[in-house]
């Protein structure tokens, strides 16, 4: 009667989604993109205006480009099914590699297509880090406070806050610096509401964070029209802040305007992805941090103050928020408008989440969505077969399936959203 | 550190969890805090900790009165404490873990884990721990990370350490190691407050025994007091361990388990090929430390589990492969071994509760409406069959203490016919009067001719029930012995030992009559302390 | 800790937080709530108006002044607000039927968030639910011809449908991936929102020889009878159906059961045989035929056209209506009321005073937060002081240093 045999382990095999998706993506770079894409070729131009030097236009032929994209992503959906097969997943730089081509393909496909067969690539690059700006910041705002185990629904309402607060001092004030820093601390107090609700309060975070984006756009809704709208000159007229170029490196093709010809809010973008990442990973207080959003309970046995961790990390989350959203009023558009932030700290949550809770992944998330946005602003001018809401919808249908599980499985700090009340 | 406490009284409300507690641990002792579960222990070391504030009461070291406002205090002042739920970061690496709170750093803040891993090692040597300073602490098994939890306290220069029933999680080897470091750690000038309710663990290490009861120091005494008088002592009246139950009158086989396997997500096999029968009239109780597949075999008879091999099958019927309610209905009883987890939804009314698992049959219910007035009914009758104490059947279950919620469970489960009943620690965290009434019941349903399957960590009460008994073991069956087989044997196979050598090892050692430590040394001399 | 402090038996998970501070809490403080985001709403009106403004110029030379056309601010937009919702002297209460109008929505998307709650889930997506809901209404409104009565019927359950489709997909992704409803939910509202966008620019929903996106008109036969001389229609006997509907099912239905037994503990749920993901799909492809509703009122009662801006700001005011009604049905109803009141009053507020219509999100959200938090209504007013002692044990020194 006793069982005493013993069997060997048996191996769960890693999910089938990731085989399934590149298979799903190499038939369609095959099939759709491919054999019944369109002939002609697509140009891409890889230079700005004022260039150092001029590169080649890049000309791909439409549909042989995705036929040999498209055996491409077969071999690696094959290699994908074995290797499965064998229990092991696919290495990142595999799906990175198959995400890059899909990507290039869809491109080939849509401009081969359209009424007008080239874009400039370095147009596109540069447009979509510019509208990637607030997101990023949006992101890592996200990304601060989710660490610390809050859980931040409210970045659409800091950005707004911040967008709101920088017109109206860099406006009054007459000078953009002064709006800028009056937007982090705008998207510090919406902040200090989260914070103060959720942490002192234990108020469900997510409630809050849904209930706070409605107040800030009906506070800047409401005074917009009872105070803007009354003196424009006087309270909606934000001096810019200038753009900032670097000399030579900013000549340097597609690199240069990115990198090297930016606002001021640009760079301090670059430098808040450094700083996050660097406090978060390599410091005493990001370990801290971390620790809190992980496991309070463990935190608080030693020594560490949970809520007043959280509560400083949801606050300086807001400042950068509210700096990212000053974005939209200092350098993007020249005054307020209602909602002016649009839904975009929404998609910076999905950026969060999508860059796994990573500062860095999660600016690339943002880079992606905002490459994606730009993308569809061109692809309209350009007159493609596709349809630019469908592109527009791009970024929340990734995040669909990135928390879906279909790109990885994404494991948010363990106690993000529970509140800690000691017993 | 000499450690006193005195008359320390931590209240809940109107409730005191502790009651001017006297206690004085020698610097360099191992002193027991010995009780039930639920008598206070957690809470006055919690207190002790810092985590709690103490209603009245002082604490001095070294003579000294201290006040701890936190955990930082008291780890400042040389009080380390292992939780029983591990206090770590699972994500983390081990060097995180320690280094948290107490980080060396580098000019900015920058984190300098070089020096925590240095410390590590060096702990890590000087006890045999084997730790890795750059293993991830979730990839870790319980033993070691247990004993990254010990290395924390080191680190921070401990010379209290408080370890919280620490050998419930462990395998007999482990418990016998942790034993062994605890032993190092006094020779070594630290002083260790170790809480547990099993006894020989106790009798094995400590230098004194103070056993708590309901939030108050009964006594303390030496550790070669007798099992019986320990035990007695911490329940509070002499212990009967006779339930006076009339032989079973097994029928027909009933329930048949065949190569049952289960494998977790992480690839661990944790019930492995395993296969007992069952018959009506019987009680078969299932031994086993903690953590040796009793979850997931009851699991995935219920089908919450699911199985990678094998068969379960109920009077001829498959279940594997059913879904949960088809289970039920095809007539199991079931309750779990975690009653505010599983058993109950405790914002549900009592009455609710009594009818969560035959909601949608008549009569409570019939399509998709349901019969209030029959819940209401059976509300009523059972709150009376089974003596559940509250003022109103509305009230929600969280209301009622852990004894009556688990009678709660019982009752709904026992309420209908059933062609198999199983409970998982059935009576764990319940007062020792309900103990006795639940036990009567589980005797009552299987005279009515059900077969019934317990499932227990508690020797007293696998001996008390069962009529015959399997031992798991690394979710394998361990052997399947009479209902009165020997304390000894069954504590040898429950640390692995082959059924047959459990026997001969018995035989040996009470012919003999000496203590087992004293045996010479065999393959399985690591695991004698438990067995003993 | 092998044990917990008996004063606290049920530890639960933290989950049910959630759900017990939506689903209880004291009717003082909601009233004190409510109270206190008009005061602030009010301040809020009089600070920003241009006569309060004027006056404070010359605040210390004549405060009365100052204080009266503050007073008056904040009280005049109140009463026009009132006016336009209740009663006015002019239209007697005719005015109310146009609060009943536009709660009908709010009511109908309200319960769809609340039905998920119970469930122990987030809806934030009852935007794009009814955005969904009303296309497949209207689509079947104006692009069918039909019998009077069952076009109505068919509409009706069409609306009802898409909502459900909409919700249901998010239900399905959370039961089988474990992806997390509240980031589903908003991403469906976005990609709902576009695809509306889409729709209202292709042949088949564009109004022939209209160059806006609006659709065509719905048949006769396709819109819910309304009272003659206002724009009351018969959507609202449908929301009040609803509301009875989601009572019963609540108290008196095994699905009502099994939502109530999820949504608190999913782990007892299943053990008690219970399909958590069955579960969790029909919750939210319930929550959205809800929202479905809403969206059916709003093509085929209000608005009788659809555009793509039809579900308007519905799907987040669902949100506070069903966190205000803490999740009963008859609690969304009243919030639902409520807040229609708000809103229909706003309309005259903003004609008669000029006041902007956002001053109700202002004061909606600060009624969910005000009410969602009991202990800083009751600091507000004074009230706790009794339990200062305990709460002196909370962890609160974080917000204090």
């Amino acid at each position: 009667m006793t069982a005493t045999t013993l069997q060997p382990a048996i191996n769960v095999l890693p999910s089938k989604k990731t085989p399934i998706i590149l298979t799903v993506i190499a038939v369609i770079t095959f099939f759709s993109f491919g054999l019944l894409g369109n002939d002609q070729a697509a140009h891409f131009t890889l230079n700005s205006a004022g260039d150092a030097f001029e590169l080649p236009e890049l000309v791909l032929p439409g549909r042989i480009t995705n036929i040999v994209f498209g055996v491409l992503l077969l071999a690696i959906a094959a290699y994908s099914w074995m290797q499965r097969k064998q229990g092991k997943a696919l290495a990142t730089w595999m799906i990175a590699v198959a995400a890059i081509l899909f990507v290039l393909g869809f491109l080939v496909w849509v401009v081969s297509g359209a009424n007008i067969n080239s874009i400039s690539l370095a147009s596109l690059l540069a447009g979509g880090v510019v509208l990637a700006v607030p997101l990023v910041f949006g992101s890592l705002s996200g990304v601060l406070s989710e660490r610390a185990g809050v859980v931040n629904i409210a970045i659409e309402g800091q950005l707004l806050g911040g967008a709101f607060t920088a017109a109206i001092v860099a406006s009054v004030t007459q000078n953009a610096f002064a709006g800028l820093i009056a937007a982090g601390l705008a998207g510090a107090v919406v902040s200090l509401v989260l914070a103060l609700f959720s942490i002192k309060y234990v108020v469900n975070q997510i409630i809050v964070g849904v209930v706070l984006n409605v107040l800030v756009s009906g506070i800047t809704g409401f005074l917009f029209t009872t105070v803007m709208q009354e003196d424009p000159e006087l309270f909606n007229s934000p001096v810019h802040l200038p753009v900032v170029e670097i000399p030579l490196l900013s000549a340097i093709p597609v690199i240069g305007p990115i990198l090297f010809k930016q606002s001021v809010i640009g760079y301090l973008m670059y430098l808040a992805v450094f700083l996050v990442w660097f406090g978060l990973f390599k410091t005493k207080w990001g370990l801290r941090v971390r620790a809190v959003g992980e496991h309070p309970k463990a935190a608080d046995t030693l020594g560490i103050k949970v809520n007043s961790i959280r509560f400083w990390n949801v606050t300086l989350g807001g400042i950068v928020a509210g700096i990212g959203g000053s974005f939209f009023t200092l350098v993007a558009i020249d005054s307020f408008t209602k909602e002016i932030s649009g839904g975009r700290g929404f998609i910076a949550l999905a950026a969060v989440i999508f860059g796994r809770w990573n500062p860095i992944g999660a600016f690339l998330a943002a880079l992606l969505f905002g490459f994606a946005d730009n993308l569809q602003v061109i692809l309209t001018i350009i007159g493609t077969p596709v349809p630019s809401q469908f592109m527009a919808m791009l970024p929340y249908l990734v995040t669909i399936f990135a928390v879906a599980g279909l790109v990885g499985r994404s494991r948010g700090p363990a106690a993000a959203g529970e509140p800690y009340v000691k017993e | 550190m000499k450690l006193e406490l005195r008359g320390i009284s931590k209240a809940f409300g109107s409730f005191y969890a502790n009651k001017d507690i006297d206690l004085t641990v020698d610097d360099a002792q191992i002193h027991c805090l010995l009780g039930e579960n639920g008598a206070g222990k957690s809470t006055l070391m919690n207190v002790l900790y810092g985590l709690y504030q103490p209603t009245e009461g002082q604490i001095l070291l070294d003579g000294k009165p201290v006040e701890f406002s936190g955990p930082g205090d008291a780890m400042a002042a040389g009080i380390g404490m292992v939780h029983q739920h591990f206090m770590l970061v699972p994500v983390f690496t081990v060097a995180e873990n320690i280094a948290l709170g107490a980080e060396t750093t580098k000019a900015g803040g920058v984190l300098d884990l070089q020096v925590t891993r240095k410390k590590i090692r060096e702990i890590s040597d000087r006890y045999g721990f084997d730790v890795d300073p750059d293993a991830i602490v979730e990839d870790l098994p319980v033993g070691v990370q247990q004993r990254v939890e010990i290395i924390k306290a080191l680190v921070r220069d401990a010379r209290i350490l408080i370890l919280d029933e620490p050998t419930a999680v462990l395998t007999p080897q482990e418990t016998d190691e942790l034993l062994d470091i605890m032993r190092q750690l006094k020779a070594n000038g630290t002083s260790i407050v170790f809480i547990s309710h099993k006894l020989r663990e106790v009798r094995a290490v400590s230098d004194v025994i103070t056993v708590i009861r309901r939030g108050e120091v009964i006594d303390s005494v030496s550790p070669q007091a007798s099992t019986t008088e320990l035990a007695n002592l911490m329940v509070g009246r002499a212990v009967e361990l006779n339930l006076n139950k009339a032989a079973a009158t097994p029928g027909a086989a009933a329930l048949e388990v065949r190569d049952l396997s289960v494998v977790d997500p992480a690839g661990t096999t944790t019930l492995d090929s395993v296969s007992f029968t069952i018959h009506e009239g019987e009680i078969l109780a299932v031994a086993g430390v903690q953590g040796n597949g009793q979850t997931e075999l009851t699991e995935a008879i219920l089908g919450t589990q699911p199985v990678t091999g094998g068969s379960v099958k109920l009077a001829g019927e498959e279940l594997v492969g059913k879904s949960v309610k088809s289970i039920l209905r095809s007539g199991l009883g079931f309750v779990p071994e975690d009653r505010s987890v599983h058993g109950l939804v405790t914002q549900f009314s009592i009455e609710e509760n009594l009818v969560l698992d035959l909601y949608d049959r008549p009569p409570f219910g019939k399509g998709i409406s349901m019969n209030l007035e029959a819940i209401k009914k059976n509300a009523k009758e059972q709150i009376e069959g089974f003596d559940v104490r509250t003022d109103n059947p509305l009230n929600p279950a969280s209301s009622l203490s852990g004894g009556n919620q688990q009678k709660v469970v019982m009752a709904r489960e026992l309420s209908r016919d059933l062609k198999l009943f199983i409970a998982s620690q059935p009576t764990r965290g319940v007062d020792v009067g309900s103990i006795e009434f639940l036990h009567r019941r589980i005797v009552a349903e299987r005279d009515k001719g059900t077969p019934v399957m317990i499932v227990s960590t508690e020797l007293d009460e696998v001996m008390e029930l069962a009529d015959r008994i399997a031992v798991l073991y690394k979710g394998r069956i361990n052997g399947i012995v009479p209902g009165d087989t020997s304390r000894e044997v069954l504590g040898l196979m429950m640390a692995g030992v082959s059924q047959e050598e459990a026997f001969a090892q018995a035989e040996y050692s009470k012919a003999d009559n000496e203590p087992v430590e004293a045996q010479p040394a065999s393959e399985h001399d690591n695991q004698e302390g438990e067995a003993q | 800790m092998s044990e917990k402090a008996p004063v606290v038996p049920d530890s639960g998970k933290p989950g049910n937080d959630l759900l017990r501070q939506i689903t209880q809490g004291p009717g003082l403080v909601s009233v004190l709530g409510v109270i206190v985001a008009l005061v602030i709403g009010g301040l809020l009106i009089a600070v920003t108006d241009e006569k309060v403004g004027e006056t404070a110029g010359y605040l210390l030379a004549k405060p009365s002044a100052f204080f009266s056309e503050f007073w008056r601010a904040a009280t005049e937009s109140y009463v026009a607000l009132f006016n336009g919702s209740i009663y006015n002297s002019t239209q007697g209460f005719k005015p109310f039927l146009e609060t009943l109008t536009v709660s009908t929505p709010l009511i109908c998307a309200g319960l769809g968030v609340a039905v998920a709650f119970r469930a122990g889930l987030f809806n934030i997506g009852a935007q794009g639910q009814i955005i969904i809901g009303s296309v497949l209404a209207a689509y079947i409104g104006f692009a069918w011809h039909l019998p009077i009565g069952l076009h109505l019927l068919l509409v009706i359950v069409f609306g009802l449908l898409g909502g459900a489709i909409w919700g249901g997909l998010v239900g399905l992704l959370k039961a089988k991936t474990g992806a997390h409803e509240v980031i589903l939910t908003i991403m469906f509202n976005y990609v709902a929102v576009y695809l509306i966008d889409f729709l209202m620019n292709t042949q088949a929903f564009r109004r022939p020889g209209e160059t806006n996106p609006i659709s065509p008109i719905l048949d006769s036969s396709a819109i819910f009878p309304a009272i003659p001389g206002s724009r009351l229609h018969l959507g609202f006997v449908m929301a009040v159906l609803l509301v009875l509907a989601v009572a019963w099912m609540f108290k008196r239905s095994t699905v009502g059961f099994e939502f109530r037994a999820v949504g608190h503990n999913p782990e007892a749920a299943q053990t008690a045989g219970i399909n958590v993901a069955r579960t969790t799909i029909i919750a939210m492809a319930l929550a959205g035929a809800l929202a479905g509703a809403a969206g059916v009122a709003q093509v085929a009662g209000t608005e009788k056209v659809l555009t793509g801006g039809i579900a308007g700001s519905l799907g987040f005011d669902a949100i506070t209506v069903a966190l205000l009604g803490r999740s009963t049905p008859w609690g969304t109803f009243f919030a639902g009321l409520l807040f229609g009141a708000f809103q229909a009053g706003a309309v005259n507020m903003q004609i008669t005073t000029g006041t902007p219509i956002d001053i109700v999100s202002v004061v909606q959200s600060l009624i969910v937060l005000f009410i969602a938090a009991p202990p800083l209504v009751k600091a507000i007013f004074g009230m706790n002081r009794k339990k200062k002692r305990s709460s002196k044990l909370e962890p609160t020194k974080a917000g204090a240093k």
